[in-house]
């Protein structure tokens, strides 16, 4: 029997006192794809940071491995939504996908070997092995958001927590966080997506509608329907 | 002061903390009045300033929900006002106020010189403990806390250093020109550099420049030794910058013949 990796007993999340999204209720198991999909402002990024640990809930239980979010960085990795200051950072694609490992190596750990295999397998993984030397700000859009994906990666977490990872991606770079996932997943790691884009859903074990609540959540063939997909863009997307 | 400067200076380029660092530089200015008046060390009145500055900012911040950079502006001309206010009530001290603004090289003490040693060191000791989770703070605030770091503590640490730095540099610059030697070799290091590491040796060594041709310029055309020095960090930045587009425009142009010569040369697809 699989255990649970994360689960919300009618979580609420917010800022503060203010409530964003509530009545979240998860229970996902390992290999299991959640993808959160609504507008801007629908509570996709609140609730991942909730998941994260980096904004405490409003009120409802969540743990995720265990343990309250947050509390195990070695084993969860988020990756935010448009880390935008990497526009002016001198730091080399390398470097930026090395920070991947800073949640196993604390202040002081020398990067080893070992580590320094896993961020070469990362970029390799994430199709940005060649730009492994050049600095981050001379990429472009899609190819800082694959060196994050890198950093992501790199972590070896059992968790991922993505905030629209395919962002400023066309659509190879599509297909590649989709073989990412998939890969990930049968290795046994959770993945939470959020998504303005219905088709990133189409692998996804259940699909969450948002729209500062929970509009529908189900398999992609029932949280999917036009009814649901009405209320959260007040109109019906092509499939 | 232009080694102290360099290694601040680049986090203070990387994360954009510009505001409130020549906020804390003018902000230290009532302390320090205040010292003189009280015939104690201007450092200590600067350090006073600093704490209670940020401890103002903060304030502001959470508890009142205004955006940081109002709070930021409300402390400095706060505080500056305050300074001035100080200075005015004694007329020994109207003098001194040029000395604080723009700093008295010519006096600068052994002891001074010193203390700016100590504060080096101990900033690069804990510029090497902190370096982790300031790269990450520099890309991403949320990368911090999700690293096993604590933003908050972090974000302090690096804030304390730009406020040790101003306030161990002001008596050689002075409050208002402090920030041009934080900024401007920082943002000539920015212009070459592929890696922190060598972002702040490029800074240390546009830095150390500006001093010597910056004093250079003031004995020999007897011109003010801070102003000359910091308008000396700028026009080392200005100059880079040219060099720095003059070879972004050849790269682009090789870029473009290559791609002439050879159309398809490459096969892989840039997203």
């Amino acid at each position: 029997m699989p255990t649970t990796t994360i689960s919300a007993d009618h979580l609420c999340v917010g800022y503060g006192k203010r409530p964003v999204v509530e009545g979240v209720t998860l229970d996902m198991r390992p290999g299991e794809l959640l993808v959160l999909i609504g507008t801007n402002g629908s509570g996709k990024s609140t609730l991942l940071k909730t998941l994260a640990g980096l904004i405490n809930p409003v009120h409802g239980g969540l743990h995720l491995l265990g343990k309250h979010a947050g509390q195990l960085p070695k084993r969860v990795a988020y990756l935010p939504q448009h880390p935008v200051s990497s526009h002016t950072l001198p730091l080399q694609v390398r470097d930026v996908v090395t920070m991947g490992r800073f949640a196993h190596l604390g202040l002081f750990k020398p990067v080893t070997k070992d580590d320094q295999t896993i961020v070469e397998e990362s970029m390799r993984r994430a199709g940005i092995e060649e730009q492994a030397n050049k600095p981050i700000r001379d990429l472009s859009g899609g190819q800082q958001q694959r060196t994050h994906l890198a950093q992501v990666l790199a972590r070896q977490a059992e968790v991922l927590l993505l905030d629209e990872p395919t962002a400023g991606l066309d659509i190879n770079g599509r297909n590649l966080v989709a073989s990412l996932i998939a890969a990930e997943r049968a290795r046994g790691v959770t993945v939470v997506m959020a998504t303005h884009e219905l088709l990133d859903a189409e692998h996804a074990t259940s699909v969450m509608l948002l729209a500062q609540r929970v509009v529908a959540v189900g398999p992609p063939d029932v949280a999917l329907r036009d009814e649901f997909l009405r209320q959260c863009f007040g109109f019906t997307q092509p499939h | 002061m232009a080694l102290t400067c360099a290694v601040t200076g680049t986090f203070v380029v990387l994360r954009g903390l510009s505001f409130i660092g020549d906020a804390l530089a003018h902000g230290v200015l009532p302390g320090i009045a205040a010292a003189m008046l009280l015939g104690v060390s201007g450092m200590l009145g600067a350090a006073v300033s600093a704490a209670v500055m940020m401890s103002g900012v903060g304030i502001i911040n959470r508890r009142l929900r205004l955006s940081g950079d109002t709070a930021i502006g409300l402390l400095f001309v706060g505080m500056l006002s305050l300074g001035v206010l100080i200075s005015s009530r004694s007329l020994s001290l109207v003098g001194d106020l040029e000395e604080i603004l723009f700093g008295d090289l010519a006096h600068v003490e052994w002891s001074t010189i010193s203390i700016q040693f100590i504060a080096l060191l101990g900033l690069a000791i804990v510029f090497a403990i902190c370096r982790r989770p300031f790269l990450l703070l520099s890309v991403d605030e949320g990368l911090v806390s999700t690293s096993g770091f604590s933003a908050k503590i972090f974000h302090n640490v690096m804030m304390a250093m730009v406020a040790t730095t101003v306030i161990v540099s002001f008596t050689t610059v002075g409050t208002l020109l402090v920030m041009g030697m934080l900024i401007a070799p920082a943002a000539t290091g920015a212009l070459f550099a592929h890696r922190t590491s060598s972002m702040i040796l490029i800074a240390a060594l546009a830095g150390l420049a500006s001093v010597y041709f910056g004093l250079l310029a003031s004995y020999h055309y007897d011109l003010a030794a801070g102003a000359s020095i910091v308008l000396t960090a700028v026009i080392l930045f200005a100059l880079a910058a040219i060099v720095s587009e003059v070879q972004k425009f050849r790269i682009r142009r090789n870029d473009v013949d290559h791609e002439q010569e050879h159309p398809h040369a490459h096969g892989h697809v840039h997203i």
